[in-house]
């Protein structure tokens, strides 16, 4: 294929970190499956990802099966339904889901919307007027968690079930929520 | 002149029709059938007081009693997203199955497209290409509040829309919901015809022949192509038809409108169309209650 994100030199698959190419910012370049297979540098591997999901949150690596994910810029992964040739120039390639080359991945408020009902641990339930605060994109107090601080799923239950609200960040007793602008929302107390 | 006068010998009841457009159009929402399923977004709306009443030939489709849909929990969670009734038929005539490669070839900001990701259940690839940035990303934004992972978006000229960055080179099916003049909106947008000229009519006749010849090419042989508009001008609507039947392999089938309808005309002023026009649909705002909308359907001959 043309525009290719890695030499085509031929001069092996030696992964030394040196000479690895650089992410390319306005482009799609399908994660590697594992770091072995790595040929941009500080690229998360496919396996890193499905992993943090599982660790993190619990989350079966079954559920990502049928999905391929793509880095476009520095860190930021998106999940496609499909597959399609390595690397492509296009605005969008399915759903944006988690930022990398940070200390502490972070997942994102859409994968968190779409695929958070699968996750087991360090969810934290709200009550309703929480929720309704945590959708204004405000941080409170709560200083009764004792679970794991960092990148939280919020949930609260609407229509009966549990239903995540968008991603947290926990520290020092306090609930930050990182629900980007766009999506705030000044909602009732249900 | 009120533009719309043109359209007067089209309609039965003229009456009604000119005091439709005058009204203002019911607030309508699709169920997002990725995020959720129509009960648990009817039981959504019910525990927050919100009051609707369902569309009777689509159970995804709820007529909102009072507000938008922008500020309520099942809006937040991407179970909803506002979609005029009339709009949610394209999607529909063209019937993509879960696993297909599909083309919208003019999507901004992506109520079909994101449509087409759900009935499809999130499976296979929807192409959604637009010409215009800033449309491009509200399409972005509506398809990551709706959760949909099956959009490959592009940015591209429709008429001479390249393949080359996927790894096929032709869809299963394609949908031109065209730029248009817009006049079926006039009870979304009440100034929409302040700017109407014949002129316009005729260049984005010239748009609209551009982009759905390139859908009938672009789609396999026996594949399907849906165009759609929301303007009731014959020179935007058969007149394109007309133009494809004759330039590229293709024919109109006939398709179940679940929506009250009128055929597609074979004559208009000095024109005459090809007669299978008859089975594309017209629809008047006075008909359903809903905006002005026009409908075809092709069928890829080779
Ligand atoms: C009727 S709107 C599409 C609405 C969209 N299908 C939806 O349901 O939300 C028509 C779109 O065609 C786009 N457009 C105009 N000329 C185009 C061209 N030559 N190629 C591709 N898109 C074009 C416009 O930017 C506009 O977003």
């Amino acid at each position: 294929m043309s525009d290719p994100e890695t030499d085509d030199t031929g001069e092996g698959s030696e992964s030394d970190e040196e000479n690895l190419r650089d992410n390319v910012g306005q482009r799609f370049g399908r994660l590697p499956a594992t770091s072995a297979d790595r040929e941009v540098k500080g690229r998360a591997s496919r396996e890193e990802v499905v992993e943090f999901f599982n660790e993190r949150f619990g989350i079966e690596p079954a559920v990502f099966e049928d999905f391929s994910f793509w880095e476009k810029g520095k860190g930021k992964i998106w999940i496609f339904a499909a597959d399609n040739p390595s690397p492509v120039r296009i605005e969008g390639l399915g759903m944006t889901v988690l930022r990398t080359r940070q200390e502490h991945w972070k997942p994102t408020h859409s994968a968190v919307q779409r695929f958070g009902r699968h996750a087991t641990k360090n969810v934290i339930d709200l009550s309703p007027e929480q929720a309704a605060t945590f959708a204004r994109g405000e941080d409170q107090d709560l200083p009764e968690w004792d679970g794991d601080w960092g990148y939280l799923i919020a949930a609260h239950e609407l229509a009966g079930e549990r239903e995540p609200v968008g991603v947290a960040l926990y520290v020092y007793d306090e609930l930050r929520s990182t629900v980007p602008k766009g999506n705030q929302e000044a909602l009732s107390v249900l | 002149m009120n533009p719309l006068e043109r359209y007067a010998p089209l309609v039965d009841d003229r009456e009604a029709f000119f005091d439709a457009c005058e009204r203002p159009l019911p607030s309508v929402v699709r169920v997002n059938t990725i995020r959720s399923t129509p009960d648990r977004a009817r039981a959504a709306l019910d525990e927050e007081g919100v009051g609707y009443e369902e569309v009777d030939w689509n159970p995804e489709l709820l007529r909102l009693d009072e507000r938008g849909p922008g500020t309520s929990w099942p809006y937040f969670h991407g179970w909803l997203h506002g979609q005029e009734e009339v709009s949610a038929l394209p999607a529909i005539a063209l019937d993509p199955q879960p696993g297909e490669k599909v083309w919208d070839s003019c999507a901004a900001p992506g109520s079909k497209t994101t449509q087409l990701s759900a009935m499809m259940d999130d499976r296979g690839v929807v192409v959604g290409n637009d010409n215009n940035l800033g449309r491009l990303s509200a399409l972005r934004h509506n398809a990551e509040r709706l959760g949909v992972t099956n959009l490959v978006v592009t940015k591209q000229d429709g008429r001479n829309f390249s393949l080359k960055p996927f790894g096929f080179d032709e869809f299963d099916r394609a949908i031109v919901d065209a730029p248009c003049s817009c006049e079926g909106t006039i009870r979304k947008n009440p100034d929409t015809l302040d700017q109407w000229t014949l002129e316009h009519v005729h260049s984005v006749s010239a748009i609209q022949k551009g982009i759905l010849s390139r859908a009938v090419q672009a789609t396999k042989p026996g594949g399907t192509v849906v165009y759609s508009t929301c303007t009731f001008a014959p020179e935007e609507n058969e007149a394109v038809i007309d133009h494809v039947l004759e330039t590229e392999d293709c024919e109109v089938v006939a398709f179940d409108c679940p929506l009250e309808s009128r055929p597609g005309v074979t004559e208009w002023e000095d024109d005459e169309y090809d007669s299978s026009v008859e089975q594309t649909h017209r629809i008047y705002p006075h008909l359903n209650d809903t905006g002005g909308f026009y409908c075809a359907k092709l069928e890829v001959t080779a």
